[in-house]
């Protein structure tokens, strides 16, 4: 065998976590099974027809680009990249009116740990982010687009570029797309290990060619953005949703979901399940019920903690996550966000001083180092959070770490530092008596961990 | 010293962006000069840097802040095992030090024949696909029991052979 | 315009402008690192965090656009709060180094911690640790630790040097300020990067562990380099000068000033420091008393005049040297019944016309202007601080077009270019008219070719508003000078720009009102230098390295009889036979008049060093002892008083427009010139420079010394 051939026995297949057939109502990874992502098969599933209709290509009199912001707003569709800001608002801060050149960009940059639901996407669906910001541009008249995709994924790089040179062949990119005066061109760009360039502003340096260092908002993106210029950033999962709405309308897609939470969403359901893998399911859709797609908590044990949106959101206890359903405002309710839908799920042999130690780590291993309170702050909590795991806590130490991630929070240029101060915090808050075990006896609460 | 077939790929990087904004282009050169040589010289980003029109300082700025571009050699195999919160919880870490084993050096190192290097790593967003190891940045290797991770070290030693 | 309140005070200010500048403008201060009004906005050291009502988290002050009717509390419970917890973060890392840290004294952490910090400090962990960094002899980087990363000095780099040399590498606490790959920091204006640090990472290498802040005393003082007139702190302890840094004045020098003038200090306490007048007697140097070098001079003078009249004396001046200076010389010269006496050391042409050549505009308007023509220069090693300004204009969006005979890093954009040997600059110069008449459908003044980079260059011209042609040193120095001025003015004229001369020195401009140039049959200073003079005064000037042409310069001076070096240094030891002491810029008051027309008036800052003295005393005692009237002047003041054309009340002011006048009479020779413009080498250009080792040092220094050496 080469090399090639070697590695190529350990590619993920997308059986385990994508085609399981046990989504609910799924929209964007329905009917997907590895080999049919090309242009022809995803045409064959309906692809693509979103785009005829708003075109008015298909015979019927097409919609204007207010028709399709209105539409997305009724949706109620709201970013999927952790923000859960509402789509169709955002669209409609696209100055309509502008001079110059305009840009698209979709943050394919997922690095939220927990979260492996945009590589699904653009792996085994790539056309319907393509359709998906084609008919966002034609929305809010740009011209240009391009799909940052996170360095470590770069296999699927690789096939959203193949995806984009059949998309171009076809005449679905580029000028007068499928005959209409539509122009619009989309090109690839990678990251290479930062998972700061998942936030939008970092992004925009990052595709400007500079070290990935988010901006100070005002200004913000849709008037100062890539190059200057006013720029609309979406997450993947939020283009992929737009075509399924423009096909079945927008009363629908608010159906699908509950008030306010529109539509469907992925879920990455990781940690101690039988079952991780990616779960599409309806907003609202109880926990209880994500977490038997999932295959349960691992057999023998108990749920203990969940993490509902990715290490950045606060962990909730269980009592707590078997109570809520899966959307933004029953999660906010509780205390923590959404934000990606990666569900980490720890069971009681877990110790969360333990877990903490390695959020932490992250977030300061993560930090740009721009500002102040993160670049300094962040290495702060993880030492003190290293020393109580390693049994040379002290007394004050919770204090300590409570305080510091309050001085961090809000006094930051992005959200990075929240997000390292904010599960600091809820851990304390939630499972202080492991943390003052820990001080007290040198050692886990629980049992040893992995 | 970067070779042709490398710049006409820089060409196509370039082209994607405004004719005014080469730099955009300077993340996509970088990986592919380190797919060419192995890692990032001061001489790749200096030759980068004249291609693009930057100063090589801020080429050396993005070389140090995004963490897949090496800045030294390293073996032929790199291996980034994530042992972020969801991997730890599947095994992660335990897979990185099923490697240490194997290869007979400690997260960080090289082997003495050049072969492999070893990393601990960040969130690769297959986290539902853990133990999840990363070969050379560009090829994901998922559910990397212990099985499987010999079978992967032996395969890559056993091509040696045929090189 | 904006108004709002701030901490209960209603302040109005500029649409755009942040909470910064309404709080600067009543004079409010919020503590900051990363701000500096020069420099794009960072916001990233987070200090200056305020409370604004309704918003819910606190607001950088810096980064905060006003907004009508917004209420903002800098000192409420919320914004100190902010305030306090990023000086505790910023000091957990920071090394406990105040007691050996340059900075201490004159550090912005140190004093803002006094209000913001705590006095004791909870963090126990580790503190990162940085390694030092070497990047050449100006700036020292030996203590990386103490940087907290406000990106000043890469912001800096970026937008002001036009060169990028530092950056930040790394992530997170890694992040580190450092050159690419152990380069050095070459910049010529990379010393303000020492001003601009907010802590003691960089500092000034040749000061560094010399003196504490809180010894040095402050004088206001006029660099005497090139003609920006830059303001100057001078600071001094035990009479001795230990660093210079800038003083403000926006309309001159903003708030910077070149390395040229931050570190050609070190030459003042140099060994090379002339500290007694010196005769050459039997072949070697005898130290004597001033009445008795005074005297040897007074009877050489005497006798060269007898034995072969006033017309072999010489009198060559350094443009350098003070207004008070140069006409006491003149009085000294005219006394003798000579009228040989020059400053342009430099040129190849001396017409008789006698407009003062200046800048044509002012220096302020330098950065906005819209376009530029800059003919014959090395703008950015030749006038770091003009070329600073156009730099700024650049990235407003001005055009800049030169002429030039080689291509030349200027750290700024520049759109079109016209490549031509010096010697046949006539017709580049005359190539542009033609292209613009050709335009404008009149009659070019010479006859010329509208190639493609004439048209460019004259396209460029013919649009915008603000606009200057501009003159450099080789185009000053260049032996058609007058035919370049003559089509530069038709050019200025045709596109409606300014014309006007660079100025190679601090007081060029000076020279000329004070009329140091021949009388109608004096010699020039090429002529001077050729042979022409029995006894020849030089008064700050080494031959050959100030002047024109090394090999003739020399051998020409030694047909005298008797050579006179004034200078604060051991000069023209193998020339002279005498060497009279005098006072740098430092240890005299004087005046320079620089490009603009600006007077600019100093004292002394410093104890003259041993013997040495005034040189307008030294030639005021001269005249005495040679029965020389009009030189009775008992101060520099009274000098500058008596200059014929100087009103007194233009004193700190311009001279009135009326002074300058850069109109010539000539004809546009086209044929092509002999050799090539002598200008000196950014840290050539005269005595105290080249005597400064750190800046002789430095990639320019070292290059230009290399180049000094071939010719010689």
């Amino acid at each position: 065998m080469n090399p090639q051939q070697v590695l190529g026995q350990f590619r993920a297949t997308g059986l385990e976590t994508c085609f399981h057939g046990r989504h609910i109502g799924a929209q964007i990874l329905d009917g997907l099974d590895g080999s049919n992502w090309r242009l022809k098969d995803y045409e064959a599933r309906g692809g693509y027809q979103a785009l005829r209709r708003i075109l008015g290509v298909d015979g019927s009199e097409g919609l204007t680009p207010d028709q399709v912001i209105a539409a997305v707003k009724e949706s109620a569709l709201r970013g999927r990249g952790g923000a859960g800001f509402p789509t169709g608002l955002k669209w409609s801060f696209m100055p309509r009116q502008f001079p110059g050149q305009k840009y698209l960009v979709c943050n394919s940059d997922e690095g939220e740990p927990g979260t492996c639901k945009d590589r699904d996407i653009l792996q085994f669906n790539p056309h319907i982010v393509i359709e998906g910001m084609i008919i966002a541009a034609y929305a809010m008249g740009i011209t240009v687009g391009y799909n940052y995709i996170h360095g470590e994924i770069f296999q699927t790089y690789d096939r959203f570029e193949d995806a984009l040179r059949e998309a171009r062949a076809a005449g679905l990119l580029g000028d007068r797309i499928l005959g209409s005066s539509l122009n619009f061109q989309l090109h690839a760009a990678h990251g290479f290990g930062a998972y700061i360039c998942g936030e939008e502003t970092a992004l925009l340096e990052s595709l400007e060619g500079k070290k990935g260092q988010p901006r100070f908002k005002p200004p913000f993106p849709a008037s100062f953005g890539l190059y200057g210029k006013p720029t609309t950033v979406n997450n993947t999962e939020t283009f992929a949703a737009v075509p399924w709405i423009i096909r079945n309308g927008a009363q629908a897609y608010l159906q699908c979901g509950k008030p306010n939470n529109g539509g469907t969403k992925i879920y990455s359901v990781s940690g101690d399940v039988e079952r991780p893998g990616n779960y599409e399911i309806p907003m609202g859709t109880p926990f209880s019920v994500l977490l038997e797609l999932a295959g349960g908590v691992r057999t023998g044990r108990q749920l203990k903690a969940v993490i509902p949106g990715g290490s950045s959101a606060p962990v909730l206890p269980a009592s707590i996550m078997m109570d809520c359903t899966m959307d933004y405002d029953s999660i906010a309710k509780a205390g923590s966000m959404l934000g990606s839908g990666a569900v980490i799920v720890m069971d009681d042999s877990r110790c969360m001083v333990k877990s903490l130690q390695r959020l932490s780590y992250f977030y300061m291993h993560e930090s740009c180092g721009q500002c102040t309170p993160c670049r300094e702050g962040t290495g702060w909590l993880s030492r003190v959070v290293d020393r109580i795991e390693n049994g040379q806590g002290r007394q004050a130490d919770m204090d300590l770490l409570d305080n510091v991630a309050e001085n961090i929070q809000g006094r930051t240029i992005c959200a990075l530092g929240d997000a390292a101060a904010m599960p600091v915090r809820a851990m304390i808050k939630h499972f202080r008596p492991e943390f003052e075990y820990h001080v007290a006896n040198k050692t886990c609460m629980v049992p040893a961990y992995v | 010293m970067i070779s042709s077939e490398s710049r006409a790929r820089f060409e196509q990087e370039v082209a994607k962006y405004p004719a005014d904004q080469r730099q955009s282009a300077v993340m996509a050169c970088l990986a592919i000069a380190q797919q060419e040589i192995g890692y990032v010289s001061a001489e790749a980003e200096a030759e980068i840097a004249e291609f693009l029109g930057m100063a090589p300082m801020a080429v050396h700025e993005v070389t140090t802040f995004y963490n897949m571009y090496n800045q030294r050699p390293v073996g032929k195999y790199k291996l980034n095992v994530c042992t972020n919160l969801p991997c730890q919880l599947r095994d992660g870490a335990r897979a990185l030090r099923h490697l240490e084993k194997k290869l007979g050096i400690s997260m960080g190192e090289s082997t003495d024949d050049g072969m492999f290097t070893l990393q601990q790593c960040e969130c690769l967003g297959a986290c539902a696909d853990s133990p999840v190891l990363l070969v050379n940045d560009r090829t994901m290797c998922s559910f990397m029991t212990e099985e499987k991770l010999d079978q992967l070290v032996d395969g890559l030693r056993a091509t040696e052979g045929n090189a | 315009m904006i108004e709002i309140e701030l901490d209960g005070t209603k302040v109005e200010v500029a649409e755009g402008s942040m909470v910064m500048h309404a709080a600067e403008k009543v004079g409010t201060f919020i503590p900051h690192f990363c701000y500096h009004k020069k420099l794009s906005i960072a916001a990233n050291c987070r200090m200056c965090l305020v409370d604004v009502e309704k918003a819910p988290k606190p607001m950088p002050a810096c980064a905060t656009p006003v907004t009508q009717g917004m209420v903002v509390r800098t000192r409420s419970d919320k914004a100190i709060k902010a305030q306090k917890s990023v000086m505790e973060f910023l000091l957990i890392n920071h090394p406990l180094d105040c007691p050996i840290c340059d900075q201490g004294g004159e550090c912005q952490l140190q004093d803002l911690s006094v209000g913001y910090g705590g006095t004791t400090s909870r963090y126990r962990e580790e503190k990162r640790v940085v390694f030092h960094k070497d990047v050449g002899p100006l700036i020292s980087m030996e203590e990386m630790s103490r940087c907290i990363h406000c990106t000043r000095c890469v912001r800096f780099g970026q937008e002001v040097a036009g060169a990028m040399e530092l950056g930040m590498s790394n992530r997170g606490e890694h992040a580190e300020i450092e050159t690419f790959v152990g380069r050095s920091v070459d910049s010529e204006l990379s010393g303000n990067m020492i001003d601009l640090c907010p802590v003691g990472a960089l500092t000034s290498k040749p000061f560094r562990y010399s003196a504490r802040t809180w010894e040095l005393s402050r004088r206001k003082s006029v660099s005497p380099h090139d003609s920006t007139g830059a303001n100057l702190v001078v600071q001094v302890k035990n009479h001795r000068v230990m660093r210079v840094v800038p003083l403000e004045n926006e309309a001159v020098n903003e708030c910077w000033i070149a390395d040229r003038d931050r570190f050609s200090y070190e030459a003042l306490n140099s060994n090379d420091r002339l500290t007694s007048p010196m005769l050459k007697q039997g072949g070697e140097w005898k130290s004597v008393d001033w009445a008795t070098a005074l005297e040897y001079v007074a009877n050489g003078l005497r006798q060269v005049k007898a034995n072969h009249g006033s017309r072999a004396i010489g009198l060559l001046a350094s443009p350098h040297s003070t207004v008070e200076e140069l006409y006491l010389a003149g009085v000294l010269m005219k006394g003798l019944g000579s009228a040989n006496i020059d400053y342009r050391l430099r040129n190849a042409e001396f017409p008789r016309e006698a407009g003062v050549r200046h800048l044509g505009t002012s220096v302020a308007s330098l950065s906005d202007l819209q376009r530029v023509f800059v003919v014959g220069s090395n703008l950015r090693k030749d006038h770091p601080l003009f070329a600073q300004r156009i730099r700024q204009a650049a990235r407003k969006g001005c055009v800049v077009n030169a002429l030039l005979d080689r291509p030349m890093d200027w750290a700024l954009p520049v759109t079109n270019s016209l490549t031509a040997d010096s010697s046949v600059w006539v017709q580049a110069l005359a190539d542009v008219a033609a292209a613009i008449a050709q335009k404008k459908g009149v009659a070019s003044p010479a006859q010329g070719d509208v190639s493609d980079s004439a048209l460019a260059i004259a396209n460029s011209m013919l649009v915008g508003e603000r606009k200057a042609v501009l003159l450099g040193n080789a185009a000053a120095h260049h032996a058609r000078a007058s035919s370049m001025l003559a089509l530069a003015n038709w050019i200025g004229e045709q596109t409606g720009a300014s014309v006007g001369y660079l100025t190679e020195a601090a007081n060029t401009v000076g020279a000329q009102i004070v009329g140091a140039r021949p009388g109608p049959d004096g010699l020039n200073a090429s002529q001077m230098l050729s042979g022409s003079l029995k006894a020849a005064v030089l008064l700050n000037c080494e031959p050959g390295l100030d002047t024109v042409s090394l090999p003739n310069a020399r051998s020409g001076l030694r047909a005298a009889e008797m050579i006179v070096s004034l200078s604060p240094f051991k000069a023209n030891m193998d020339l002279a036979d005498v060497m009279l002491p005098i006072a740098p810029f430092t240890e005299t008051s004087g005046t320079f008049v620089n490009a603009e027309g600006r007077v600019q008036s100093f004292h002394a800052v410093v104890k003259s060093l041993g013997e040495s003295r005034p040189a307008w005393k030294v030639l005021r005692v001269l005249c005495d002892l040679l029965g020389v009237g009009g030189a009775g002047f008992e101060s520099t003041r009274d000098v500058l008083a008596s200059v014929p054309g100087l009103q007194i009340d233009e004193v700190g002011a311009k001279v009135r427009d009326g002074l300058l006048d850069n109109r010539t009479q000539a004809n546009v020779d086209l044929t092509p010139a002999e050799g090539a413009p002598v200008v000196a080498a950014i840290y050539q250009l005269d005595g105290l420079v080249r005597r400064a080792p750190s800046l002789q040092m430095t990639a320019d220094g070292r290059l230009g010394f290399a180049a000094q050496e071939v010719a010689a």
